[in-house]
């Protein structure tokens, strides 16, 4: 018997498939807003995304193309194993390639190659309340929400500035959806935060361990909080990639050898390797330029 | 009624759901846009293939469902819904999951749903409406999910449903969301859509 006869059509069973749909709807009809769901055991540890897994796999149908990264790369252990989950529960196909994929779960990154409509991009999320760490109380940052009322961000991100000169903020950089919800992106570097404003491509965001579900439609407004005289700055690299050479997008410092030797390359393994290899499936001559 | 009289539901209950939840994503995900929906149900009349599709996609028995002056609860219509999803049909529309409508003309103001709460806006009510057309034309939205904007209208329609809508607009993020079904195509209006006031 093949695995695929074991387990019900990506792991998870019916009933909880529906709950998670759902709770979907809602999300996307209220964007920003994260919408309670009676989050599941997974067969993974929390660390490990169980809240985009679900999300994945109540998404995911028999024709999709999945891809998968942690950190921008498809080849971490994590990246692999949530693949291998997929492939092993659901018989989808699997790409590295972002263009390649209708569905791409996710870890701290968006993609460089820019997302098209009709692709859905889930996200795993580990806090899913950009109030939480001002507020611990769930029933006063639902209420504050209730009311709009996001004053505590706003002190905290003046306080970095009367700090440190600017807003200090790198990772998880909140941001207003629409005009009224705040949202957390989840620990996506600043970076990012441009990538999601007026995205064609649908995001759906879940948080496993705080059974939280949220999303952003195509097309949707997301504003990175800022102070007119402190705008909102995303990360900037003073250099290339020292694999590819591409500029203006996100670069990794990683170790190359024994004696501290660095260099900075691209975190989107994807991107870069796209880069550095011919097009694929062309005929070859149609494609190169004359010298 | 027996159980043989009860006409059949999804061939594939497992990727049928899938496909029928993924349209019904899209087209929240997109309001205004109109979408074919094979389904290959043949439910009892006057339930059209596509919203029996839906219904079964996302009922069950941790949900409730309100039929509309349409379809009595002793209906085949009923019965067709409580055997294939389980859901507990709801006496009244103010507390329903999901609302089933097949007289649009004659159905309840969209206010008098349930609308979910401030701290809680996702316990509304999901209208399932069954029309018999639909077009890229009439009523002007904007809002997310659409690029610029989108023009959309569906008849038969309650004659203030203009009106209603920007209400309905305005309550957000309380209010409900509407899913039209025609007999052949979806398309859905999320509260989250604003339309564009005209004289
Ligand atoms: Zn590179």
């Amino acid at each position: 018997m093949s695995d695929a006869a074991v387990y019900n059509f990506a792991y998870l069973d019916e009933q909880t498939k529906r709950m998670i749909r759902r709770a979907l709807l809602k999300a996307v009809a209220i964007p920003g807003y994260q919408v309670p769901f009676a989050s599941r055991e997974m067969p993974m540890p929390y660390g490990w995304g169980t809240g985009g897994v679900q999300v994945t796999a109540a998404v995911l149908g028999a024709d999709d193309t999945l891809k998968v990264i942690d950190q921008g790369a498809d080849d971490t252990t994590n990246a692999v194993s949530i693949r291998k989950f997929f492939e092993r529960t659901a018989g989808v196909a699997t790409t590295t390639h972002t263009s390649d994929a209708t569905v791409i779960q996710t870890r701290h990154r968006i993609p460089e190659t820019p997302l098209r409509e009709g692709q859905i991009l889930v996200y795993q999320v580990p806090i899913p309340e950009p109030l939480r760490f001002l507020e611990p109380r769930e029933t006063e940052t639902r209420r504050q929400h209730a009311l709009e009322d996001y004053g505590l961000m706003h002190v905290k991100l003046y306080e970095d500035i009367a700090r440190h000169g600017h807003i200090a903020t790198t990772y998880a950089y909140p941001v207003k959806v629409d005009g009224r919800y705040l949202m957390d992106p989840s620990p996506t570097p600043k970076f990012d935060n441009p990538k999601m404003d007026m995205c064609p491509a649908l995001q759906l965001f879940g948080a496993g361990r705080e059974k939280r579900i949220y999303a952003l439609p195509p097309y949707t407004r997301v504003v990175s909080l800022d102070f007119e005289d402190h705008p909102f700055e995303p990360t900037k690299f003073d250099r290339g990639c020292a694999l590819c050479g591409a500029e203006g997008i996100y670069l990794d410092e990683v170790v190359t050898d024994d004696c501290g030797g660095r260099m900075f390359v691209c975190s989107d393994t994807d991107f870069c390797e796209s880069r550095r290899t011919p097009p694929r499936a062309a005929a070859p001559g149609l494609n190169e330029v004359p010298r | 009624m027996s159980i043989s009289a009860v006409a059949p539901g999804f061939t594939d209950s497992v990727h049928d759901a899938q496909r029928v939840f993924r349209a019904v994503l899209g087209a929240l995900a997109r309001p205004g846009r109109i979408a074919r929906l094979d389904a290959t149900l043949v439910p009892p009349p006057p339930l059209h293939s596509t919203a029996a599709a839906i219904l079964l996609a996302l009922a069950d028995f941790e949900t409730t469902v309100w039929l509309d002056d349409g379809l009595s609860d002793d209906s085949e219509v009923a019965e067709f819904l409580r055997f294939h999803t389980g859901a507990r049909l709801a006496s009244s529309w103010r507390e329903a999951d999901f609302a089933l409508v097949t007289v649009p003309e004659r159905m309840p103001a969209l206010a008098t749903f349930a609308q979910g709460t401030p701290e809680y806006p996702d316990r509304s009510t999901t209208i399932v409406i069954q029309v018999e057309a639909m077009t890229n034309a009439g009523w002007e939205f904007f809002g997310p999910g659409i690029p610029d904007r989108v023009q959309f209208s569906a008849a038969p329609l309650p004659l203030d449903f203009q009106r209603q809508l920007a209400e309905n607009r305005a309550r957000f993020p309380r209010g409900v969301d509407l899913i039209f079904a025609t007999a052949a195509d979806i398309a859905a209006l999320p509260r989250s859509a604003r339309i564009v006031e005209r004289a």
